[in-house]
């Protein structure tokens, strides 16, 4: 049985193939065009699996463009996804902290991967990576450079979580003088902070799993595990784990 | 819903022709009181032999007009209706003779300051605990009231027209019960936006006995066909219990999303449904009756509020519900706050699936909240036993 889960986010569209173990995993930027990105992650994982697409039995879509492509054989939230990959990666994790481009979630999963609660953001972008994305821009950093920049550093306060905001926040501490690094880590701080809200509303466990695009940036993940006082297991390839969700709930069924 | 079902065609249209029955009753020289909360206590309306309206509330339009005056993190309910009154869109507010508001949150009592220098307001000071000392003093609440129906309206409440008053709406609850209870049925013979259309259509309504027959008509049109099979829905769709704040037509956003992502919301728990159907005991006094049964109403906005919880346990039993969603609007504090209360007290007792959903009367979150709305029905789904 070879599967593929196919994860449309808003900023990256990531595709697996797995056969009981994961054959292939890779990402390209969604762009303007999510039907077009998830053809071609798709595509590019076949190739890079050395399988032909008629090989594939199932396609499982998820994430924010899952309405947008026709070859899936079936569409699950990304919120399900998560908890199901989360699992497969490290079996002991009770919860998953998934921060996206455009959201974040705190989902507490059971011992057999099944979802049992859930808390997301508001509409807003305040704890998301698209904050960060905005922060970065205002630093003229990229996003691995906001991370380099953070370590060692004494954060500074960022009270604003509306991206708008905070963005004005932290033009006003740079033409004050206060240097990048500490701004860098007061964004992270504002970060983990806004997360440990979330975390609030979910029983937490002490078995963390970290998913999402966001927990590439390991100074990122340090914060939050600081302020929520647990050891976060973040996987090699974050981005990756509700397209692997999605690829072992096609496989399972 | 239409094709088959000639009483709720009917129903369907109910607010425009209502709106014309009630200018017709006007000019005849009938008064009409407008009201906006389940707290205001209709029987002194119908004994005063004036028409009790439910006023326009659940439409986004009218927001943008009461932000002018409004600050915009208020709550939805609360800018629509003072929306919909400034703008002069909402016809039953139009017609209104006086409009009967009580102190319930804090929002909706500043607002009534402002509406009442649009027209005759009757504020009830309502009581927000429900114990012995608290009785007395709504029993004086509603004698007041008496007062001023009498005196705006030139007539006497006398206790026959009370006890009329007080069977004519007890029936009315115990149909708009047994319409409810239909959906206790597997599976529920009626989406759950088709109930609501009818509950809140019903609230525009002139002649209540003739409310109270349609909607008769319409419990045993359904019970014939969900006797015969016919359901929107099957045995494996989730059954959804919606608790929280008021929801009407347009405001109906959360309740069209669970049923377009699979499931069916078989219960409002809210106060123009389920709240809506404890009917008055009537004892030895008639008043003290009604005030004992508006003061028992389980809103949130009642500390404590113990009989919300209870109400929910017994509704989440009886309708066999596999999921409660929590609705709040944003800036209702008072529903927002409990909802902590709600989620544990369910978690502790009947152990079901909960979702809270804070949101307005906007469409701008609805990709968001599909996400969520669907991985809730997922986890319902794989708690079963199915796959997701």
């Amino acid at each position: 049985m070879v599967a593929a889960g196919i994860d449309i986010g808003s900023t990256g569209t990531k595709a697996v193939i797995f056969d009981g173990e994961i054959r292939a995993s890779v990402v390209v930027p969604t762009g303007w065009d999510p039907k077009a990105a998830g053809l071609e992650a798709y595509r590019q994982a076949l190739e890079c699996a050395g399988i032909e697409a008629d090989e594939v039995q199932s396609i499982v879509g998820t994430g924010y463009g899952r309405v947008s492509l026709p070859i899936f054989d079936r569409k699950v939230t990304e919120i399900t996804c998560h908890a199901r990959g989360a699992h497969f990666l490290y079996p002991e994790t009770r919860s998953v902290i998934d921060i996206g481009g455009q959201d974040s979630k705190v989902i507490s999963v059971d011992a057999q991967g099944r979802v049992a609660e859930f808390a997301m953001n508001d509409k807003c972008a305040a704890g998301t990576g698209r904050f960060l994305q905005v922060m970065a821009g205002v630093l003229d950093v990229s996003l691995e450079q906001l991370g380099q920049l953070a370590v060692g550093a004494t954060p500074v306060p960022i009270s604003s979580m509306c991206a708008v905001f905070a963005e004005s926040e932290v033009i006003g501490l740079l033409a004050r003088g206060t240097d990048k690094g500490s701004i860098a880590a007061g964004i992270f701080h504002s970060i983990a902070g806004r997360i440990q809200g979330l975390a609030g509303k979910v029983s937490l466990s002490h078995r963390v799993t970290f998913s999402g695009g966001v927990a590439l940036n390991r100074e990122l993940c340090r914060a939050i595990g600081t302020s929520l006082g647990v050891d976060m297991c973040v996987p090699q390839a974050p981005q990756m784990v509700g397209a692997l969700g999605a690829a072992i709930l096609g496989y399972e069924a | 819903m239409s094709e088959i079902c000639a009483a709720f065609d009917e129903i369907a249209g109910l607010r425009e022709k209502n709106a014309i029955t009630l200018k017709v009753a006007k000019d005849r020289g009938r008064k009409v009181v407008g009201t906006y909360c389940l707290f205001s206590p209709v029987e002194l309306i119908v004994a005063a032999g004036a028409i009790p309206v439910s006023l326009c509330g659940t439409s986004p339009t009218p927001i943008p007009a009461a932000e002018k005056v409004l600050p915009r993190s208020l709550c939805p309910l609360i800018k629509s209706s003072y929306g919909f009154a400034l703008t002069d869109t909402c016809p039953f507010f139009h017609f209104s003779d006086l409009l009967l508001a009580e102190t319930t949150c804090d929002g909706k009592k500043k607002m009534y300051e402002l509406l009442g220098e649009m027209k005759p307001l009757h504020l009830m000071q309502l009581p927000q605990v429900q114990d012995e000392a608290a009785l007395e003093y709504w029993v004086l609440e509603l004698k007041r009231l008496i007062g001023r129906l009498e005196e705006a309206f030139d007539v006497k409440i006398t206790p026959e027209k009370l006890a009329a008053a007080i069977l004519l709406l007890n029936e009315e609850r115990r149909s708009l019960k047994a319409l409810q209870d239909l959906q206790k049925r597997k599976p529920a013979p009626i989406s759950g936006m088709d109930l609501l259309t009818v509950l809140h259509n019903r609230g525009f309504t002139v002649d209540k006995r003739e409310a109270i027959d349609l909607i008769d008509r319409l419990t045993a049109e359904l019970t014939e066909l969900s006797e015969q099979g016919i359901s929107p829905f099957t045995l494996k769709t989730p059954r959804i219990l919606l608790t929280g704040v008021p929801v009407g037509i347009g405001s109906d956003k959360v309740v069209r999303l669970v049923e377009e992502l699979g499931g069916s919301v078989v219960c409002f728990e809210s106060c123009g449904a389920y709240k809506k159907v404890d009917p008055v005991q009537p004892g030895k006094d008639l008043l003290r009756s009604i005030a004992q049964k508006y003061l028992r109403v389980p809103c949130s906005c009642m500390s404590p509020n113990k009989g919300r919880l209870q109400l929910l346990e017994e509704l989440v039993r009886e309708f066999e519900a596999d999921g409660v969603i929590d609705l709040t609007w944003q800036g209702c504090h008072t529903y927002n706050v409990e909802s902590f209360t709600v989620k544990r007290h369910l978690q502790e007792t009947v152990q079901v699936p909960f979702l809270q959903i804070e949101t307005d009367y906007s469409e701008s979150d609805t990709e968001q909240l599909k996400v969520r709305i669907e991985a809730f029905l997922e986890l319902i789904g794989t708690r079963r036993g199915g796959r997701p």
